[in-house]
Formats: structure tokens, C-alpha cells, sequence
């Protein structure tokens, strides 16, 4: 099936909830006006199940309701893995086989960014969810650099190790400063390195859109519940020239 | 509080006898260096205020002109002191304006006599900086006896932090009157690493609201409007960590702020700020809290983050005694210790609820005059918000239960935005139903002899003990260059702001240090 409505508890219902506050007291027309934006977002008919007034001027709202939206699964647009998911035994012997040395890899979170978990886990050798980060894979050489680093450190070290990859993490995203700090980190090493020499460019954190690579200047994003093996197995597809066998 | 896990009183004597031979060699390093910004604190208590047209502040220009003619070693004090009697500028700032222009040459007064006025005329100058401490401090007693104290305890704390000083002020307000007892202005991503303090209102902070005297100004005197209307003293808390603390103490109790944060090793875990630069900045910045009457905050709750909080239980209390042997030498009281410590186990262990009564009944019955600060899950928190909501319940009763003195309100969007307006509300709901519902539940509270709770409470002291006693073999500065605390490992030669630190002169003198240790 392609199409598909949201699922209260009867095929087809369309049901949904929604919360969201107004900036007006709570009243009769404050309530008439949380309906008036549940109708425009498609909801139809929207039950208001809850409202309560917070402070002066506010109004949180609860509402339910049917939505008269289909969805075409067929349309769905997202990055999905387009390369073989591979083991550390696997990953090793590509690397060794391709490209006869160890893959450097120079990670980092930058800008005033203090967030080191999230790289850290996909780095260090205690890794995430079960799973032993890059630092334990023999065929990468791993240089993680911490967080607070700015990009010109980041640029002179990637240039230093030879990189063939840099890995950063942006968690903070108030005011768009992960969108911010990739762009001027994708920008940086445009400009400090020729094309063919650049490293392949990696960003992660929790609230990035992984459709966003393009425009952010970097060859891939990696979102939330990432793990290291994913990034291996990439980065083995994108540097070694694709599949395993 | 009666003892309700039957710690060994032989023990917890060890483990304090312990974190005092841990930290004093550290405070040893404290007494005999100084810093860039323990230098410029002293200027800002002598009077010293505004910054150039590029926003620098006069303090750093005129500590940068004092240490490029002498040095750091001798203390800013007598050299400026004694410049402003030799060049006759009756105003500190003119003078550090006119130190800027490079129209002042400075050098430490060589006479006795000339040594003796210039240490006078400091002591003078910062004497006036501390009488305003001080009666900022008699106005803080004054207003809560006039507007009283919370009614409840543990006092509910809770952060704003759009970034917009002027935005924060009505959201701070709205929550003081949904409840707050206590609200924070949680400071900009960035901050800690700035070398000096931004002046004026500000309102473009990242995740955050700059920390600026003026900001906090400004959320002071809307909060005793708030007090004033809601009849209970709405107090203030921001941050004494980073580059800067010891002015931030400056201004916290110059701006009549209630609480602070100030932790003897965060900003060395989680900015990467040399571990010296830090152990002095705060040694200093603790006696200007002593005596502006302000209650600390630690932060071992972030250990929790980068370490698990079962494994990593101990380390929290060897955290907790070591702030406490720290905050009393800098002369704190029992009752300003808000040391600090969170619910942080994952959910999916089984048992976890039941570690976590253990674990804050550890810390209650340890410092039973600290008022400490119970922290909210953080860690675990997903975007599953409706799963938040419970944990942080859950959260809530082990805050009640436990007889915790400050609460900090946990979030069921933690893991996705800084707080909105209605996550506030409906976080404060959680409170509410919780602290009344339970009500004296803590009373009731009293776990079996010999049952799980005493016996995780007893194994993580028994920990805690052994932790301290490697320590105070090893070092604490080579603890934390291992990566003991939070797996974050910082060698004392590395890390930001070393370069602001010196080593005091024969002749090092500190006006300030000097009355706060009279
Ligand atoms: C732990 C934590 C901290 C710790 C960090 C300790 C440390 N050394 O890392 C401490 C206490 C220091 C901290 C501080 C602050 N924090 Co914080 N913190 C968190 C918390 C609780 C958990 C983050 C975490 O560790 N997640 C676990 C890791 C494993 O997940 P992850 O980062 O998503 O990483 C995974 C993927 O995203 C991906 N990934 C991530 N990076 C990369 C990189 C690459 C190359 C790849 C391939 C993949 C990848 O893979 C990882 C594994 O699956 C979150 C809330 C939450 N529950 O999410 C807030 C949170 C991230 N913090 C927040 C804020 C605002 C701050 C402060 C700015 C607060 C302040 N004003 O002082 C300060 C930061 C100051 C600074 N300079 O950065 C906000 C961010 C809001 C926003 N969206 O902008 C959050 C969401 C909390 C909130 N709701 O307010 N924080």
C-alpha cells in the first residue's frame, strides 16, 4: 500500500494530536481561535481536549483531531544507506586491500560547541550501543581532537595527519549555529585545499536533516542514533571506491 | 536527620580527613598564584567599571598594562595604586583608560613609605567595593524577611535562557509566578571561554543569556518587583565558572544575585580550562560568595553525562566532599553548599529508581547542613517527551522523599530544545503534584535495615573512601589528568587560561584577599 492517513485506533481514522500555545489569555475566543489554526493545519473536525492559561497572555492547547491529509509512502524523499553495512573485519580488510595504508580520519566538535559524547562515541574505542568506535578499527588512524576547536585548528590538523577524512559534531543548534559552523568549516577547507585534495567531509548531531549535505558543503550528515559501524562502513564506500567485495 | 542508612560515622570522618589531605596541596597552589582575572575581580571591586569602544573592558586594559611594565607576580593593586599617587588621577577608570592610551608607566612602588599609602589607598578603594557587597547582603536579609521564604521545601529552581535579556526578564517573571522559587539565567555557549566580561544589556546569546553586570541588574530588580507582588523572595542564581569567575563573584554580589554556580573542577572537565587557572580563580571567587552571603551550586551532576551514573556513583561524592573541603577553607558555611548531584541512571537498569533513593539519601545524610541541589535526568532523555514527563516524576519523588534542598525542574523536551514557555508549565505541574501529593512522604521514608538501599549507600561511600584515599597518594591534579572525573582527562600543564596565571612575588599583595581572610 502507498497511501496511507495516521492511526488512531481504526484504519483510516486520521486522527492526530497536537499541542501547541497561543499568545492570548484563555478564553471562549482564545479557544475558538486554537480550533481556527488546528482547521488551517488540515485537522478537520479538531476537538479541543485541553487548554489552560499560563501566566497573562498565554494559552496552551491540546487538540485532537481527524486530518484529511494522505501520504504517499512512494514520495518519500529521505537519504537512505546506499552502501553496504560492513564489519571492523571487513572494514579492515578493504582498507588494506584498496589502499594499502591506514584511512586517517581527524575528528572533532567545533566552534564554542562543548558536546564531546556524541564524537566521542563514534570515535573512541568505547563506542555506543554495544558497538567499539572507530579508534578500535586496526586500518583507521583516529585523531580526535575534542570540542571548543575552531576551524582553522581543525583545517591545520586535518593538513598536518593527512586526513582523508574529517568527522565533525555540532549538538548545540539555538539560532542555527550548527548550520553556521559547518558552513564556515566546509567553506575553510575549500579554500585551504584544492579539490582532490579535499578530505571527505563528515558532520553528525542529533538535529541535523540528513538532506542538507549539499547545501551545507560537507559529502554526508549523520543524525541521531548514529553508530560507528554506519561511519566505517561509509567511509570505507566513499574512500575506497564502493562496495566490499 | 536521623540516620537512615547507618553509615559508619568512623567512615564518613575518614572520607573528610581524606578530602582535606586530597585538596590541600591544590589550595596550597591557590594561596601562592594569581590570575589575569582574580586581578581584575580586585579592580572591579576598587571601582574600576565600562569597557573601550571595541567592548573590552577597562579592568582587562588596565591589568594588561600593569602586567606588560611588571608583571602579575606583584598583584595589580600597589602598582596601580601607587600610579594613581605618582600621576595624580584621582579616577581608577580614567586611569585605566589613560593605562590603555599608553600614557601610564607602571612599577611597584620601591620606598616604604610610598608601599605603605599605595597598599592604603587599595585597601581604601576595594574597602568600598565590599561595603557594597556587604550592604547588598543586609538588603537581601531584609527582603526576605519582609516577602519570607519559599513554603515548601526543596525550593524549585528553574533556568530561562532564550538569550535575550529582555525576553528572559517575562519569561523569568511568568515562572516565578507558576512557582519558581529560584530561576537561573543560564549564560551563552561561548562564554566560559571568554577572557573577559561583556558589559552593558545584551541580547544575542547562543542557547543562553550573556552573563553582563547589567543583565544582571536588570533580572534583579524585575525579580524584586515579582517578589514584591507574589509575596515570598524570588532569588536569582548565574554562573562563577569559566575564564572569568572570580569576576562574575564580584558582580553577583555586587548585583545582589542569591545563588551561583561554582564548581571546583567543571570548568576544567567541560571547557578545558587549565586545571591551576581554575583551582585559584576559584579559591578566590568562593570568598567573595562567603561574604556576599551566597549559597554555591556544584556541578557533579555532569559527570553523570560523559560517565555512567552506577558505575561512576562514587565519584560524585568524592566531588561533593572535595567542594566541601574547598568551600569551607574559602569560608562558606554549611548552609551555602549546594553540592550537587542528579538523577542520571538509565532507565532500563533494573533497580534504577531504588539506586537513585540510595544515592540521594547518600548525599542527604553526608552533608546534612547543605542545603544541596538535586539535578533531573538528562542523559536519558529523548524526544519521547511523554516518556520524559514520567521519568521526571519519578525525578520529582525521589526529591521529596529524599528531603533535597533545591530542585532543579527537569524538562520533558531536554533532549530537544531549550525550554519553551508551556515545557515550563507543565514541568512546574509535575512538581507541584508531586511535592503536595507526597507531602511529608519522606517521614514514612525509612528503607530496611540491612536492604538494598543502606547496603548501595554503604558500598558507594565504602567507594567514594577508596577513591580519596588514591587521590590523596597520587595527587588530585594526576586524578584529574587520568580522567577519574567524568572521563574527561586534563593534564594541569595543559588546557585554556594557563597563560593568565602567575606565581606571586615576595611582595604580592591583594586588598581583597586580605579582608576576606581577616
Ligand atoms: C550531556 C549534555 C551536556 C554536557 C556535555 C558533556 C560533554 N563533555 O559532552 C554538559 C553538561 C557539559 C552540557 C553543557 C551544555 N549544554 Co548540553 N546537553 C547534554 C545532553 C543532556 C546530552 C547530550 C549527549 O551527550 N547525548 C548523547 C550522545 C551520544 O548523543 P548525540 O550527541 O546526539 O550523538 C549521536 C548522534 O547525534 C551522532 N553524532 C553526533 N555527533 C556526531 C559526529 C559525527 C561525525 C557523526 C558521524 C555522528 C555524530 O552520533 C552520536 C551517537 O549516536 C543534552 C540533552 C539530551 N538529552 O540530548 C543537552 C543539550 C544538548 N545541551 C544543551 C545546551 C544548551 C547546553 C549548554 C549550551 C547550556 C549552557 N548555556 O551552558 C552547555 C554547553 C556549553 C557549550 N559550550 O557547548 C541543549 C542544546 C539545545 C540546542 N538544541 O541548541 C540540550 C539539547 C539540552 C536542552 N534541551 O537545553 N551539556
Amino acid at each position: 500500500m502507498t497511501i496511507i492517513r495516521p492511526y488512531g485506533d481504526t484504519t483510516g481514522d486520521g486522527m492526530v494530536q497536537l499541542s501547541f500555545t497561543l499568545p492570548v489569555a484563555h478564553d471562549k475566543r482564545a479557544e475558538g481561535a486554537a480550533l481556527q489554526l488546528a482547521g488551517k493545519m488540515g485537522m478537520d473536525p479538531a476537538m479541543l481536549v485541553h487548554a489552560k492559561q499560563m501566566g497573562d497572555g498565554f494559552t496552551f492547547f491540546v487538540v485532537y483531531g481527524k486530518v484529511n491529509h494522505l501520504v504517499d509512502t512512494d514520495k518519500v524523499v529521505v537519504v537512505e544507506r546506499d552502501f553496504p553495512l560492513l564489519s571492523a573485519k571487513e572494514v579492515n580488510a578493504v582498507i588494506k586491500r584498496r589502499l594499502r595504508r591506514r584511512l586517517n580520519v581527524v575528528g572533532a566538535c567545533i566552534g564554542t560547541d562543548a558536546h564531546t559524547v556524541g564524537i566521542d562515541a563514534i570515535l573512541n574505542l568505547k563506542g555506543i550501543a554495544g558497538e567499539k568506535g572507530l579508534e578500535y578499527y586496526r586500518e583507521l588512524a583516529v585523531t580526535n581532537m575534542g570540542a571548543q576547536v575552531s576551524v582553522p585548528e581543525l583545517v591545520e590538523t586535518a593538513r598536518a595527519q593527512k586526513a582523508d577524512a574529517v568527522l565533525v559534531s555540532q549538538v548545540v543548534t539555538q539560532r542555527d549555529a550548527h548550520l553556521q559552523n559547518t558552513r564556515a568549516m566546509s567553506a575553510a577547507f575549500r579554500e585551504a585545499l584544492p579539490e582532490g585534495k579535499r578530505p571527505l567531509l563528515i558532520v553528525g548531531g542529533p538535529r541535523f536533516d540528513e538532506l542538507m549535505a549539499g547545501e551545507l558543503g560537507v559529502d554526508r550528515i549523520f543524525g541521531r542514533g548514529t553508530t560507528p559501524r554506519e561511519v566505517a562502513s561509509y567511509l570505507v564506500h566513499a574512500l575506497t571506491g564502493s562496495a566490499a567485495r | 536527620m536521623a540516620g537512615k542508612l547507618n553509615l559508619d560515622p568512623e567512615v564518613v570522618a575518614k572520607a573528610r580527613r581524606l578530602a582535606e589531605r586530597a585538596g590541600g596541596p591544590v589550595v596550597e597552589l591557590a594561596r601562592s598564584h594569581t590570575t589575569v582575572s582574580v586581578e581584575r575581580a580586585v579592580l572591579r571591586l576598587a571601582g574600576v567599571h565600562g569597557a573601550d569602544s571595541d567592548g573590552i573592558p577597562w579592568v582587562n586594559r588596565l591589568v594588561d598594562a600593569v602586567r606588560a611594565d611588571v608583571g602579575l607576580g606583584h598583584g595589580v593593586s600597589l602598582p596601580v595604586f601607587h600610579a594613581m599617587r605618582t600621576t595624580g588621577v584621582d579616577d581608577i577608570t580614567v586611569l585605566a583608560q589613560k593605562a590603555a592610551a599608553g600614557a601610564v608607566r607602571f612599577g611597584v612602588p620601591e620606598g616604604k613609605a610610598e608601599a605603605t599609602a599605595a597598599r592604603r589607598a587599595a585597601k581604601r578603594a576595594t574597602g568600598d567595593g565590599l561595603k557594597l557587597v556587604d550592604r547588598r547582603r543586609a538588603e537581601r536579609d531584609r527582603l526576605i524577611k519582609r516577602y519570607g521564604d519559599p513554603r515548601q521545601r526543596p525550593w524549585i529552581y528553574l533556568i530561562v535562557a532564550t538569550g535575550d535579556i529582555y525576553e528572559d526578564i517575562p519569561q523569568a517573571q511568568a515562572a516565578a509566578r507558576a512557582g519558581a522559587d529560584i530561576i537561573a539565567v543560564i549564560r551563552s555557549t561561548g562564554q566560559s571561554l571568554l577572557d573577559y566580561v561583556p558589559e552593558g544589556a545584551t541580547r544575542e546569546g547562543f542557547a543562553g543569556t550573556y552573563a553582563t553586570q547589567e543583565n544582571f541588574r536588570l533580572m534583579r530588580a524585575a525579580l524584586d518587583e515579582t517578589s514584591k507582588e507574589l509575596g515570598r523572595y524570588v532569588r536569582l542564581t548565574n554562573y562563577a565558572s569559566g575564564l572569568c569567575m572570580p569576576e562574575m563573584a564580584a558582580m553577583a554580589g555586587l548585583e545582589r544575585l542569591d545563588m551561583m554556580l561554582n564548581d571546583s573542577m567543571y570548568g576544567i572537565l567541560f571547557r578545558d580550562i587549565n586545571p591551576i587557572r581554575t583551582f585559584v580563580d576559584q579559591r578566590f571567587s568562593r570568598q567573595v560568595h562567603a561574604r556576599a552571603g551566597i549559597i554555591i551550586n556544584t556541578g557533579e551532576d555532569n559527570y553523570l553525562t560523559t560517565a555512567d551514573a552506577v558505575e561512576a556513583a562514587h565519584t560524585v561524592t568524592v566531588s561533593q566532599l572535595l567542594n566541601e573541603f574547598f568551600a569551607h577553607e574559602a569560608g562558606l558555611a554549611d548552609w551555602q553548599l549546594g553540592l550537587g548531584h542528579a538523577f542520571e541512571i538509565n532507565p532500563e537498569v533494573p533497580e534504577s529508581f531504588r539506586l537513585e533513593l540510595a544515592h540521594a539519601l547518600l548525599a542527604r545524610e553526608l552533608f546534612p547542613a547543605a542545603p544541596l541541589k538535586w539535578m533531573p535526568p538528562t542523559k536519558h532523555m529523548t524526544g519521547d517527551v511523554f516518556r520524559g514527563n514520567l521519568l521526571d516524576g519519578f525525578f520529582n519523588l525521589v526529591g521529596a522523599l529524599t528531603g533535597q534542598g533545591i530542585l532543579l525542574v527537569g524538562m520533558m523536551t531536554e533532549a530537544v530544545v531549550t525550554p519553551w514557555l508551556s515545557d515550563r508549565d507543565i514541568a512546574l505541574q509535575n512538581v507541584r503534584y508531586v511535592l503536595t501529593g507526597a507531602g511529608n512522604l519522606h517521614e514514612d521514608f525509612v528503607p530496611a535495615p540491612g536492604g538494598f538501599i543502606q547496603q548501595r549507600a554503604n558500598q558507594v561511600l565504602s567507594e567514594a573512601v577508596d577513591l580519596l584515599d588514591r587521590i590523596a597518594d597520587d595527587t588530585l591534579l594526576n586524578a584529574i589528568a587520568d580522567g577519574t572525573f567524568g572521563i574527561m582527562k586534563r593534564p594541569a600543564d595543559r588546557g585554556k587560561g594557563l597563560d593568565g596565571v602567575a606565581k606571586h612575588e615576595e611582595d604580592y599583595y591583594n586588598p581583597v584577599t586580605e579582608a576576606l581572610e581577616a
